[in-house]
């Protein structure tokens, strides 16, 4: 039977998000009972976390997450990442003995920076991981990145989410994003790479849906250089906010609107300037419509933004509190957490719901409650 | 020796208990079929010149007529057989080219229904086009690889484009091998739809200059009807270097058919041959071709899309490549099926490749190059139906060409005897009495029907795959799987087997 990444696999999921905007770092314990109380949503096939804020002691660092089936290909690519890399810092992820996590993979982690000779005009240091991550992932049989980011970690792994957040001992660590998820593959032996989210530099995105573009995103994105070595649709939308955030220069609005654009008959309706811009954008970026049902979190240092399809096929509510904003795929994984919000909504298709930070410091939920 | 060694290819029934003799058959043929002969009043057939255009079956009233191939056969013999040997009889007879009209009728191998779309089952929705929107516009023209916005606003403007509100266009068909009759129904329906037509090598007829936003101006190798208010009465230009019913050669309109309307509108004395070169003198490499196509661009002001037409030939990736980077917004590729009112039978039915293989070489050799989408990719040459047309989107194509379907719809019969100029429904003549049976309002009626009846299929096919928006189709192979392919034709189209 192929693996995950070998083969295409459809499924079907829960997520869950939370930011604080005020930059305020708090335990990883909230956002695993919001996505416990939406187990059924999920077969045990798939669970994992993304968490900001969780290095301040590396925040120059590129973490790297990698998860190795074997000593002899850590050794490999360890070799490797210190002829391209300075390590400052790198051991084994602390995990936890949990009864129904088997088979999990060796994890490790390293604090790393570019060795200058590799960097230049041409190739910035994001760039320069950028290409390495995915040299690493579709070359290195048994090593795989599960994120490269600063300052961020994706923590995945096949089983039920809140028993992978146990496994990674999640409450230990403090983020002022933490973002989750839930999986409902229809047909995979469960492998460790394939959970969410699935991270690119400081990108991460969990993701409940189909995307019936795959085969045009995924085309569209190999003609820029981006190899789709997953065959997920998680790596295709994070590749498209790659491109036009970072390569481009798009907002991450107009980027939500590349995906997920106005319908021709509404930008008749926009004043000409409006009109214009929306008729370039998706004339040009027509191939990265995502077409079918989903619904997303993605994840940045800045903040998240959480976006469903044009016509609403999958579920998502926000809601916000104080300066917490949350994303889920149920409001009762909101409420399990937060009882009473201050505005609860759903969001209508194609309308994303941001949440940037306020500030650029961030500090400690201990600190902030003494203050 | 017989006078002819040859039979008629047809047998016209004329059942006597039915035939009240009213004459309408002998009326509606050009051809001079029918005879009425008044020493035994009724009418007879001469069969040797029946083409199976169905004109007089259709308007016989009291269906009295059938029409069937001549059922003498030639001793069975699977190499030697019956077209071959009236091909060798014809020309043993006249000595010269054997001509014909249409698409090659040849069993060439059909890859679209060798295609199966997909749809969505349990774990991602279909969608319904009756309850939520479906869309098919389509741009066509160069998209440079970013956008770039500063504080809401557009700062560069795009290149200029052709909006179509189906992925459909009517392909290239000129007066003077079609009726004046046609290409108004061709411009009229073009324009009803929000769709293109093409005015093909023959120019612009200053009747229809009022469709002029609608339409594509040809530039061919014999430049008929050229000039600056023509270059600039269309939405984009195209250059014609070949057609997929007669790659590598040029065109042939006889004298007789150059009329007042034709010669004032091709720009050449009445009477005259027409005669398209095979390849344009002043393109003889790619590099000359690019100094066209900026010459266009510098007499339109760079407002309009130029678009490069060639047939689809064994290096068609290459060359494909090679118009993008001379500058072409738009290449067009026309398939060995492609239509043709008159070509030479040989070239028709033996030189070029199929539209599907093309396409899908082309579409994977720009994406490989990175340069896909600085031009769009239409494709032509043997579009049947509306899942034809969603088969070449998945594989690759921006938009497709439809002719012979078009023709079809005004009433074409395939009989493939365009080039005798006796089309009796009144497309591909210019005997007045003829033009005047095809009414241009009917046809662009019956033309829009048709868009409208395939623009509905395409939503549903679309929305059966969980897909609302064209441009989610458009090269998203995944969507395609093949039945009995060879591994190599697999790899060419980019696609997998049922089942995998």
């Amino acid at each position: 039977m192929l693996r995950e990444g070998e083969i295409r696999i459809p499924s079907g999921c829960a997520i869950s998000g939370i930011v604080n905007k005020q930059g305020v770092r708090f335990s990883g314990r909230d956002v695993i009972k919001s996505i416990a109380l939406m187990h059924d949503r999920s077969n045990g096939l798939g669970g994992g976390f993304a968490a900001y804020g969780i290095y301040p002691e590396y925040a120059e660092h590129y973490a790297f997450h990698m998860y190795y089936d074997d000593i002899t290909i850590k050794d490999y690519t360890e070799e490797f990442l210190s002829s391209r890399f300075n390590i400052a810092e790198s051991h084994e992820i602390p995990t936890k003995k949990v009864a129904s996590i088997k088979n999990s993979p060796i994890v490790w982690r390293y604090f790393v920076k570019p060795k200058s000779e590799f960097i230049d005009e041409d190739c910035g240091c994001d760039e320069f991981v950028m290409k390495i991550v995915m040299m690493i992932n579709a070359k290195f049989d048994g090593a795989f990145v599960a994120s490269s980011g600063k300052n961020m970690g994706a923590f995945k792994g096949v089983g039920y989410p809140e028993e992978i957040g146990e496994f990674f001992r999640l409450d230990e660590y403090k983020g002022y994003i933490w973002t989750s998820h839930g999986r409902f593959p229809t047909n995979t032996p469960g492998w460790w790479g394939g959970a969410h989210p699935f991270t690119l530099l400081d990108w991460s995105i969990v993701h409940n849906g189909e995307i019936s573009s795959y085969g045009a995103n995924k085309r569209y994105l190999e003609m820029f250089g981006y190899q789709l070595s997953l065959q997920t649709d998680t790596e295709a939308i994070t590749y498209a906010f790659d491109l036009l955030v970072r390569k481009h220069g798009l907002d991450i609005e107009t980027a939500c609107s590349v995906l997920a654009p106005p319908f021709w008959r509404n930008m008749e309706r926009m004043e000409p300037a409006k009109k214009e811009m929306y008729t370039a954008l998706r004339a040009v970026y027509g191939n990265l419509l995502l077409n079918g049902p989903f619904s997303i979190i993605l994840g940045t240092s800045k903040g998240i933004v959480a976006l469903n399809d044009r016509i609403k096929l999958r579920p998502l509510v926000a809601a916000t509190k104080g300066d917490n904003l949350y994303v889920s795929s149920e409001e009762s994984a909101i409420r399990e957490i937060c009882p009473s919000p201050d505005n609860v909504w759903t969001p209508k298709g194609g309308e994303p719901v941001i949440g940037m930070l306020e500030k650029e410091e961030t500090r400690d939920a201990y600190q902030y409650a003494t203050a | 020796m017989p006078i002819s060694m040859q039979l008629p290819d047809y047998l016209v029934d004329r059942d006597p208990n039915r035939c009240i003799t009213c004459k309408v058959c002998v009326n509606q043929c050009a051809n001079d079929v029918h005879h009425w002969d008044k020493d035994v009043d009724s009418v007879i057939a001469e069969e040797e010149k029946c083409v199976n255009c169905h004109r007089c079956v259709i308007y016989c009233p009291t269906h009295a007529l059938k029409i069937r191939r001549n059922p003498t056969e030639y001793k069975e013999n699977h190499y030697w057989n019956s077209s071959t040997i009236r091909g060798i009889d014809r020309q043993a007879e006249g000595g010269g080219v054997l001509l014909t009209g249409m698409g090659t009728d040849k069993p060439i191998p059909i890859y679209w229904d060798r295609l199966f779309l997909n749809a969505s089952q349990v774990t991602n929705p279909s969608i319904d086009p009756l309850r939520e929107p479906m869309e098919i516009r389509t741009y066509l023209g160069s998209k440079p690889d970013n956008v770039i916005i500063k504080d809401g606003k557009l700062i560069k403007e795009l290149p200029p484009q052709l909006v179509l509100d189906a992925p459909i266009m009517f392909g290239a068909l000129s007066f003077g091998a079609i009726s004046l009759s046609a290409v108004k129904s061709l411009a009229k329906a073009a324009t009803d739809c929000g769709v293109m037509w093409n005015t093909g090598e023959g120019g612009l007829h200053r009747d229809v200059y009022e469709y002029g936003k609608n339409c594509i101006v040809q530039v061919a190798s014999g430049r008929f009807g050229v000039d600056a208010e023509y270059l600039n009465a269309g939405s984009a230009i195209e250059i014609k270097i070949g057609q997929g019913a007669k790659p590598g050669i040029g065109g042939h309109l006889p004298g007789e058919k150059v009329g007042e309307e034709v010669s004032k509108t091709r720009m050449i004395p009445v009477g005259s041959d027409a005669i398209s070169p095979a390849p344009h003198h002043d393109i003889y490499s790619i590099e000359d071709l690019r100094q066209l196509i900026y010459a266009l661009k510098e007499a339109t002001r760079y407002t309009k899309p130029v678009s490069v037409k060639v047939s689809a030939v064994h290096n068609v990736a290459a060359i494909a490549s090679g118009i993008v980077r001379a500058g072409a917004d738009i290449v067009a590729i026309d398939g060995v099926r492609g239509g043709t009112g008159a070509a030479p039978l040989r070239t028709r039915d033996s030189v070029g490749i199929p539209a599907e293989l093309a396409l899908a070489a082309v579409d994977s050799r720009l994406r490989q190059e990175g340069i896909r989408n600085q031009a769009s990719l239409v494709i032509a040459g043997g579009i049947r139906n509306s899942s034809d047309i969603v088969k070449a989107i998945a594989l690759g194509a921006d938009a497709c060409y439809i002719g012979t379907a078009a023709l079809i719809t005004m009433g074409c019969r395939m009989c493939q005897t365009c080039y005798t100029g006796k089309c009796n429904w009144g497309i591909c003549t210019q005997d007045p009495k003829l033009v005047k049976r095809l009414n241009p309002e009917i046809g662009a009626q019956r033309l829009t029907n048709l868009i409208h009846a395939w623009s509905h299929e395409i939503k549903e096919l679309l929305g059966g795959m969980g897909i609302n928006a064209l441009e989610s189709l458009r090269g998203n192979r995944l969507m395609l799987r093949g039945v009995g392919l060879s591994e190599t034709e697999y790899r060419i189209l980019g696609i997998l087997p049922a089942g995998e």
